[in-house]
């Protein structure tokens, strides 16, 4: 597993430790995340795969600065992360578009956020070609399917040129064929942008056709178990031997492995 | 016979019998008050036949336009059943009171006395609408300014909730009249007296509604514009106000129903002017045909502020469309 972190560090975990009190138990608190650490470099697809539970979310939280580890540090760059940043899109299951808006001005937020509408807003056309929304520039998020509404979502995240961009299950909600459309567009979005990317999903397809890498994660407490690299041309073939392979290893790992799978690795 | 006939004759002119409604609905009630009212005065008798045959021209005319205009021919068809009911009730009406004599005159004088009322008073009612639209305004204005400024506070902050909710859950119930002893004794005059017990009558729903939307604002939308680099005045006028508004009209409603309710008995106990004061005005001098024409202004008047504030909150509102009814 010798990836290559020639590249700069785009994001770095050092140690991170973070419990949370027990609800019914004031006074015990159970631990989420048990020194995680690892490293993304800039410009890399990184997937976090794991049973729910096990703190995936919980760590993207503490990425994207919305809530706080108890121990270790999270860097972006050089730089500590104290707090929420435009530097750091996020995009969760749910699109949470803001529904009195409309497609435009919900891409527009992050602009707005920032006071640099004005300078910016040749930008706002130029991502609603990207994510081929244009058509619907005036329409209300109520209106839209639930793949649209992701890409508004994704947009919107990606109009602020973050340096990571987080993922929380993005296409968990979207059936099975809008989810593998998406998945491309996604795929699309970064060969477009090169944009460092941190995948939450419970979907091993989804992890193996997209990343770069994946981090297997287990449960109570949350820990990184395993590093597998996905050295897989692309674009990838869903149904090609060596993907099956990385399916079944992953599995095994998970300890879902069944003899469906023909386990030759 | 051309079977496609009656499909484009129901698309291009109204059936017969909704043509007919509302002409044979008032010839009916009419002609009624004519037999009844033989020894009603002739002037009082007089305006009501003149409503009627402008009621009975307005409709002919109609009926006779409207094949040549669809938006009125919709607006017919919707309105037609309400108007005949409308004008068969004033019938009845008339045959209750002027007709058998079944409520006790003089609080409940027919129809047509009643019109006499309101044409003869017309400038003091006009006078009064005037100034019960001066005070209703600037109260319920102050109110609502006063109360999303505090609903806003409670809502965001959360040391603001704990020391203005006791307040507000404690001092708010009082129906804003009961301060009416008081209002009177620290107010410089009744009108500013009057516009304070409007005012704190929309207040407290306002205040209460809008505390609440803001506090239950989806954490996820705060969430996603932290990440999009939002600062605290982005989160409070840009995620928590509009994510409250639809619960912010609530407020609203609830406080223009209070602010009515607040003004008649302001006025009919301070001050010397508007609906409220003109209808125990009227009371004092047991004129009841000049009650019940204060009360069909008061019911133009109010249902079309109500309308107002419908229509206000569907522009507002536009992004609910076809989300939400109500």
């Amino acid at each position: 597993m010798t990836t290559n972190i020639a590249a700069a560090s785009a994001l770095r975990v050092h140690q991170v430790c973070k419990s949370f009190e027990v609800p019914d138990a004031p006074g015990t608190s159970r631990l989420a995340l048990d020194g995680i650490s690892f490293s993304i470099a800039a410009g890399e697809l990184v997937s976090l795969v794991g049973p729910s539970g096990c703190g995936k979310s919980t760590l993207l939280r503490l990425v994207a600065g919305l809530d706080f580890p108890d121990t270790g540090e999270l860097l972006v760059g050089e730089e500590r992360i104290v707090g929420p940043s435009a530097e750091r899109g996020l995009v969760f299951q749910d699109p949470n578009l803001f529904p009195w808006l409309t497609v435009r001005r919900n891409i527009e937020a992050g602009l707005v956020a920032r006071g640099v509408l004005r300078e910016k807003r040749t930008e706002v056309d130029e991502f609603m070609r990207l994510v081929g929304l244009e058509a619907f520039a005036n329409a209300y998020p109520h209106h839209l399917s639930g793949g649209m509404a992701q890409r508004v979502a994704l947009a919107r995240a990606l109009i602020n040129h973050p340096k990571v961009l987080l993922l929380d299950e993005p296409l968990g909600a979207l059936d099975a064929f809008t989810r593998m459309r998406m998945q491309d567009e996604v795929l699309r979005l970064w060969e477009n942008r090169r944009t460092t990317m941190l995948l939450v999903t419970h979907d091993i397809d989804e992890a193996i056709y997209m990343s770069h890498r994946i981090l297997i994660m287990t449960s109570a407490p949350g820990r990184i178990d395993r590093e597998i690299e996905i050295d897989l041309a692309r674009p990838r073939d869903r149904t090609s031997d060596l993907f099956l392979r990385f399916r079944s290893e992953i599995l095994e790992h998970l300890h879902f492995a069944g003899n469906a799978v023909d386990v030759s690795a | 016979m051309n079977a496609d006939a009656p499909v484009t004759d129901k698309r291009s002119t109204l059936p017969w019998p909704m043509q007919l409604a509302v002409p044979v609905a008032s010839l009916i009630t009419f002609g009624t008050h004519l037999l009844i009212a033989q020894k009603a005065p002739p002037l009082e008798t007089r305006s009501y036949m003149l409503l009627f045959w402008e009621i009975l021209g307005v409709s002919i005319v109609l009926a006779i336009v409207q094949p040549f205009w669809p938006a009125l021919r919709k607006w017919m068809r919707h309105m037609w059943p309400i108007f005949t009911a409308g004008i068969l009730l004033l019938g009845c009406w008339d045959v209750i009171t002027a007709g058998l004599h079944l409520l006790p005159l003089p609080y409940f004088p027919g129809p047509a006395a009643v019109l006499r009322s309101l044409i003869s008073d017309r400038e003091l009612l006009l006078d009064s609408t005037w100034h019960s639209l001066v005070l209703l305004l600037s109260g319920y204005t102050l109110g609502v300014i006063i109360g999303l400024v505090s609903g806003v506070c409670i809502g965001w902050s959360s040391s603001v909730r704990y020391w203005g909710m006791p307040l507000l859950k404690v001092v708010g119930p009082i129906p804003a009249t009961a301060w009416i002893p008081l209002a009177m004794v620290v107010a410089p005059s009744a009108i500013v007296s009057a516009a304070g017990l409007v005012a704190l009558a929309v207040w407290f729903p306002v205040t209460m509604l809008t505390a609440s939307g803001i506090s239950n604002t989806r954490a996820s939308y705060l969430d996603v514009a932290r990440t999009l680099g939002a600062g605290r005045l982005y989160l409070i006028f840009r995620v928590a106000i509009p994510a409250a508004v639809p619960n912010i009209f609530i407020g609203l409603f609830m406080g223009l129903g209070a602010s009515f309710l607040t003004l008649v008995v302001a006025e009919s106990v301070g001050v010397k002017s508007g609906l409220g004061w003109y209808l125990s005005w009227a009371q004092g001098w047991a004129e009841y045909g000049k009650v019940f024409a204060a009360l069909i202004i008061m019911a133009a008047f109010f249902s079309t502020v109500m309308t107002l504030l419908f229509k206000v909150r569907d522009r507002v509102l536009v992004w609910q469309k076809g989300t939400i009814k109500w």
